[in-house]
């Protein structure tokens, strides 16, 4: 959704009043943030707990945070969470019973009763991962009411990427640095001669009626200019980029690749890529209960498909048994069977599994290795033989 | 969709085989929508957890059956479920085999131990109206005689053929033995207008879906009932993915056109 | 009539008996629902089996413990064994790749008082085990969840999946990708809660190693990370050195 509502700039204050003022109205607000030696998604109570002042150096299986001199608050890309922390969270309870005396079940499912989350400093690859979400938790004939609740409560305040990482590649993912549809506010985060400020475009009534909340004052050209110079800059310094063929034919046509054995030989199975993807999103439930034995829980958490109980088969063990089978699924899942799944890539080209791979496992090598191995009247993406 | 199960009462406990019980079940206060044959529900045993069944009855007053064999803790736990105990349900969910498709056409139902379960409410349906389809041949094999699911009813049934082999026979075994796809010699069909229902262990629906295909049927006119792990049934939890499918959501009733390649991959 | 618990070890420290003695919450509703039967570290009333459920604490290190281990099978229904010392041998499993008696001699002033087997066993090697429960010590969540568990007739919810994905659960960074620190919780099997990350340590194993173990590749990680070989022998040679040491030679 787009609003008329001009563009605005808010300076370092404005944004303090920003971050106060969501917080007054009684929103959880969630955004970036220096804890354990890196930037972390937290909850927020004031402007200044953002990170000014540090940037992070990305590489395959490596993160560093580093001092930045410019004092910048969003020269980082994205860290060691996402926003499915909060929106599609790593424990729930779904639902419970007790059992009567007379031994009948009465369930009782959980209230819906989610906080108000803003969240600061989406990056323009997250809202099209929690677009993706939004498809696969709310898009189906069955809706998780859970995460709907949570989703339509939740204000979107975006943040353009002027600094991109060295594992990031979304532009060729299909996204960019600049902010698509989705958000409630964006911001672009400008630093000259003229000062530190944020230009602040509206996506929706919400985000047009915070911003009347805070001190803000009409975009001139010269920010506007900067702020879109800047951004596109960022689109040309991606650390990393996906090979231009038809990705979602090469791996549906790869699923005898010698590659997988290559990969599986490196990779710890450890799952960690699946966690930090922000589009992840499987679960599995458990059922958990007292000493009593009269109550009992149905506990959702989040799982991999790199466990081996992930596809376990009562009588038959694992059906992905090998590592080999388990890495094919995670990549051959999120490029290609995505699109049959739920319409589209379930990759935004954040990097998370790049750079949080504890063995720098990177999935635009493999892409490539798998299209270098395709036999060459394949090659090309020339679609189906 | 009911995220939350319903409780239903036990009716009836059947017990089928040394492993293997029908449970039959009535809603307590309010029931699921209606399940069509080849849908599933997600039973739970309260304690033990929540496993995918297929219904093996459908009655029009909400009554439904589910057959169970005992694997784990919780389909251990359903098995000995008795008169009286309640389990929660939550369905329909899932594909149906479509029995719509194949009036008018010769019906070949081919199933593998606990396999014929899915398939009753099916083959029920089609001997109940024979005006409306050709010949009805059903196809039953088991690992020994004391692994027939139904041996009772399986005879009872008016079909154009009826056959049962077994994999390893006791010495009261006086039926076939072997492979349950030998039996379709016997079936009376013609394969260009023969619809067929497939269910049982995946290496038996291979093998009778590339028999039955060989034969001249066609790949889409071969349904086959497949079985993964399912923790949500609502295509929300990854866990039965089938390369681009999610069985509980497009599943588990697929047509072989769809499957044939996906199931010839490892560890798919 | 309430199930009757027995709680018994053999060569180990005591710390896993002592987790269920830590479940002060919960002791209490665990005593009315089970009769503990036999459980010295807490009360000198013990009572004859049969035990529809036996804790066993401790590694096989002598002729009498196999045997006592054959007979407390004999007397259990269900048997759980807990901590690294009954499900991978423990630290003491260190002897399995020494010379015991030299052990022995150094150690001992008199060393033919100390009659010991070569080696020290997990209670799997001995008596078929219903469920193993790691830990050095055992999680006390853990522990409860599998009595509950036993108690309810279900399956113990204790994955054996690496400790990563409780790191990434509970928001931990990762301090071998954000710090360069050494660490083995991509090996290792969670349950302990990810507890050493979320102290900015790496995980040093004492889960031993999960459902899914690609050795090799931990072992260049750990070299990547500053560790000689050396190094990376002493790290997986602690409290699950023989298990990490059957993964090494799969």
């Amino acid at each position: 959704m787009t609003t008329t509502a001009p563009a605005a700039v808010l300076d370092r204050a404005g944004l303090d009043t920003l971050v106060t003022t969501l917080v007054a109205q009684g929103r959880t607000v969630i955004g970036p943030t220096v804890r354990d030696g890196a930037v972390v998604l937290a909850e927020l109570s004031r402007g200044d707990q953002l990170p000014y002042g540090w940037g992070v150096e990305l590489d395959a299986g490596r993160y560093r945070l580093v001092p930045r001199a410019d004092g910048a608050a969003f020269a980082h890309s994205a860290g060691p969470q996402s926003w499915k922390n909060w929106l599609h969270p790593a424990h729930e309870r779904l639902w419970s019973a007790d059992r009567a005396p007379d031994g009948t079940p009465a369930y009782t499912t959980e209230p819906l009763d989610p906080p108000q989350y803003a969240f600061l400093g989406v990056r323009p690859c997250d809202l099209r991962a929690i677009a993706i979400q939004d498809r696969v938790l709310t898009g189906g004939a069955y809706e998780d009411s859970r995460y709907g609740a949570r989703r339509r409560r939740a204000l979107l305040i975006a943040v353009e990427c002027t600094e991109p990482g060295g594992t990031c590649f979304c532009v060729s993912a299909g996204g960019g640095p600049a902010a698509g549809p989705g958000y409630d506010l964006a911001l672009t985060e400008v630093l000259d001669g003229d000062g530190h400020r944020f230009l602040v475009r509206v996506g929706s009534e919400d985000g047009a009626r915070l911003l009347e909340q805070v001190p803000h004052r009409a975009a001139d050209p010269a920010t506007e200019a900067t702020a879109r110079a800047s951004v596109e800059a960022a689109a040309g310094r991606m650390g990393r980029a996906l090979p231009e063929v038809d990705i979602r034919e090469l791996l549906a046509a790869s699923p005898d690749a010698e590659r997988w054995n290559d990969v599986a030989s490196r990779c710890l199975t450890c799952a960690n890529c699946t966690m930090v993807c922000p589009t992840c999103f499987c679960t599995t439930t458990e059922e958990v209960t007292d000493l009593t034995g009269d109550h009992t829980e149905r506990w959702q958490r989040w799982d991999s498909c790199f466990d081996l109980d992930f596809s376990h088969l009562h009588g038959g063990g694992p059906v992905r048994a090998s590592a080999r089978s388990r890495y094919r699924q995670w990549l051959t899942h999120k490029l290609s069977t995505w699109y049959d799944q739920f319409g589209s890539s379930g990759c935004v080209g954040c990097g998370r599994c790049i750079a949080w791979c504890p063995a720098g496992i990177d999935i635009t090598e493999e892409v490539r290795a798998m299209d270098a191995e395709r036999p060459v009247s394949h090659a090309g993406g020339t679609g189906e033989q | 969709m009911t995220a939350v199960p319903l409780p239903y009462r036990v009716t009836a406990h059947r017990r089928e085989t040394a492993d293997t019980a029908t449970l039959y079940l009535t809603p307590v206060r309010e029931a699921l929508p209606d399940f069509a044959p080849g849908q599933f529900a997600m039973v739970h045993c309260f304690g033990r957890g929540e496993i995918p069944v297929s219904v093996s009855s459908v009655q029009a007053t909400g009554g439904l059956a589910h057959t169970v064999r005992a694997v784990g803790a919780v389909s251990a736990g359903l098995c000995a479920a008795r008169a009286g105990d309640v389990v929660g349900l939550r369905g329909p969910y899932g594909t149906a085999w479509g029995l719509e498709a194949a009036r008018g056409r010769d019906v070949i139902v081919v199933a593998g131990g606990i396999g014929l379960a899915p398939l009753r409410p099916l083959i029920l349906q089609t001997v109940a109206a024979p005006e409306a389809y050709g010949r009805v041949s059903v196809l039953v094999g088991a690992r020994t005689p004391a692994d027939l699911v139904g041996r009772e009813e399986i005879p009872r049934w008016p079909t154009a053929f009826t056959g049962v082999t077994v994999d390893r026979p006791d010495p009261g075994w006086h039926g076939d033995v072997g492979l349950v796809t030998a039996l379709l010699d016997r079936a009376p069909f013609e394969a260009a207008r023969t619809s067929a229902f497939v269910c049982g262990p995946e290496p038996m629906i291979r093998a009778t879906a590339r028999d039955l295909t060989g034969r001249g049927v066609a790949p889409e006119r071969v349904r086959v009932s497949l079985e993964r792990n399912m923790r949500c049934a609502t295509g929300h939890c990854g866990h039965c993915q089938l390369g681009p499918l999610l069985l509980c959501r497009d599943g588990p009733v697929v047509g072989w056109d769809v499957v044939e390649d996906l199931l010839s991959v490892r560890e798919l | 009539m309430a199930p009757k618990l027995a709680v018994f070890k053999l060569a180990s420290c005591d710390g896993c008996q002592l987790t269920l003695l830590d479940c002060e919450d919960e002791l209490l509703a665990l005593a009315g629902q089970v009769e503990i039967a036999h459980f010295l570290e807490a009360s000198s009333d013990v009572r004859p089996g049969p035990y529809d459920l036996a804790l066993v604490e401790g590694s096989v290190t002598t002729a009498e413990d196999a045997e006592r281990v054959r007979a407390i099978r004999a007397a259990s229904r269900h048997l759980v064994t807990i901590g690294a010392c009954a499900t991978a041998g423990g630290i003491q499993a260190l002897r399995n790749f020494a010379d015991v008696d030299e052990y022995r001699r150094t150690v001992y002033a008199r060393p033919e008082y100390v009659s010991t087997l070569a080696t020290s066993t997990p209670v799997s090697d001995h008596v078929h085990v219903d469920f193993e429960l790691r830990g050095c010590p055992v999680d006390r969540r853990q522990l409860l969840e599998v009595i509950t568990a036993f108690l309810a007739g279900r399956k113990p919810d204790v994955p054996d999946h690496s400790v990563c994905f409780e790191c990434k659960r509970r928001g931990t960074v990762c301090v071998t990708v954000a710090h360069g620190t050494p660490c083995l919780g991509p090996v290792t099997q969670a349950g302990c809660g990810a507890l050493c990350p979320a102290f900015r340590r790496g995980c040093f194993g004492c889960f031993g190693p999960s459902g899914s173990v690609n050795l090799p590749a931990q072992i260049r990680l750990l070299r990547r990370d500053g560790l000689d070989e050396d190094a990376v022998q002493r790290f997986l040679h602690t409290f699950n050195a023989a298990a990490f040491d059957e993964e090494l030679r799969t």
